[in-house]
């Protein structure tokens, strides 16, 4: 029962995420050409994505932090998980300019293309499958690259 | 280099920043994790637990368009700006590279910048860099 009811706010935060994503412009692969193209015509708005978000997390994020500190769980009561900010490693440098030549060619991150995908823009769709299967691609990669 | 000076998508584009900050930061309080969308993903491909949290936010995210367009009655416009190879080279990196560095523009940009993390700092000059830097040599030294 707990986890159907965390399910079903994940569910709700994934509609706000996505409504936030279609509404900034993100999800529009133009636009984020646009703003990667600093030789072109630059369309710096969405910086002002990052810069929205970032405006309202930090306090929040700070409050989330202080919860954990205390020990204290989320709201839904599940134990509050956030990751290391340190460990700054190859794969860490690596792995995001892999991704950042991948964001370039399309124009197209994780959150937005699912969007597309929901918006039933059939490259949306070449997109995700294809992101799906670099993830498949992880494991043994790694495997194979730590060996 | 000339600046494109739009205030209806500037504002457009800090109200949904908003948004997707409110969201992130209600996954941190109200359920204890990162809102990071190729680590959600990531996991149900790899069969980590916790699936049902996992769907249900990816189910949330492929419904947005429809409740955008129930909302506003219609949707933004799209332009695509690769064919169908690049699209299948460009989802690969983004799959696999994202995994790699443990996060994308949502995890690391959005919910480690926020958090003031240097490794999520370290990780968005990377992709932003490595993003202005692709586009520079598609769209100009090889166009």
């Amino acid at each position: 029962m707990k986890h159907r009811a965390q399910a079903g706010q994940a569910f709700a935060i994934g509609l706000l995420f996505g409504i936030g994503l279609l509404l900034s412009g993100m999800s529009n692969p133009q636009k984020v050409i646009g703003f990667l193209d600093l030789a072109g015509a630059w369309d710096p708005s969405l910086a002002l994505v990052m810069g929205g978000a970032i405006a309202v997390g930090l306090p929040l994020f700070r409050l989330a932090e202080s919860r954990s500190q205390r020990q204290l769980p989320a709201w839904s009561g599940a134990p509050i998980h956030l990751p290391g900010k340190t460990g700054i490693t190859p794969r860490l440098v690596l792995g995001s300019v892999l991704f950042g030549i991948g964001w370039g060619i399309a124009g197209i991150c994780p959150g937005p293309g699912l969007v597309l995908l929901g918006s039933l823009q059939w490259p949306g769709l070449v997109f995700v499958l294809a992101m799906v299967a670099g993830m498949l691609l992880f494991r043994p990669l790694d495997k194979a690259l730590s060996r | 280099m000339t600046i494109i000076w739009d205030p209806a998508a500037l504002l457009a584009a800090l109200a949904g920043g908003v948004l997707i900050g409110l969201a992130a930061a209600w996954m941190a309080l109200g359920l204890g994790r990162i809102a990071g969308i190729s680590g959600l993903l990531g996991g149900l491909v790899d069969g980590a637990p916790d699936r049902d949290v996992r769907a249900a936010f990816i189910g949330g995210l492929l419904l947005a368009p429809a409740l955008y367009l129930l909302l506003r009655g219609e949707l933004p416009a799209v332009r695509m700006m690769a064919d169908t190879p690049q699209l299948l080279l460009a989802g690969l990196l983004v799959g696999v590279g994202t995994r790699f560095a443990s996060g994308c523009t949502s995890g690391h940009g959005v919910c480690g910048l926020s958090r003031l993390s240097p490794r999520s700092l370290v990780a968005t000059l990377s992709f932003m860099g490595a993003g202005f830097a692709a586009v520079y040599l598609l769209r100009h030294l090889l166009a």
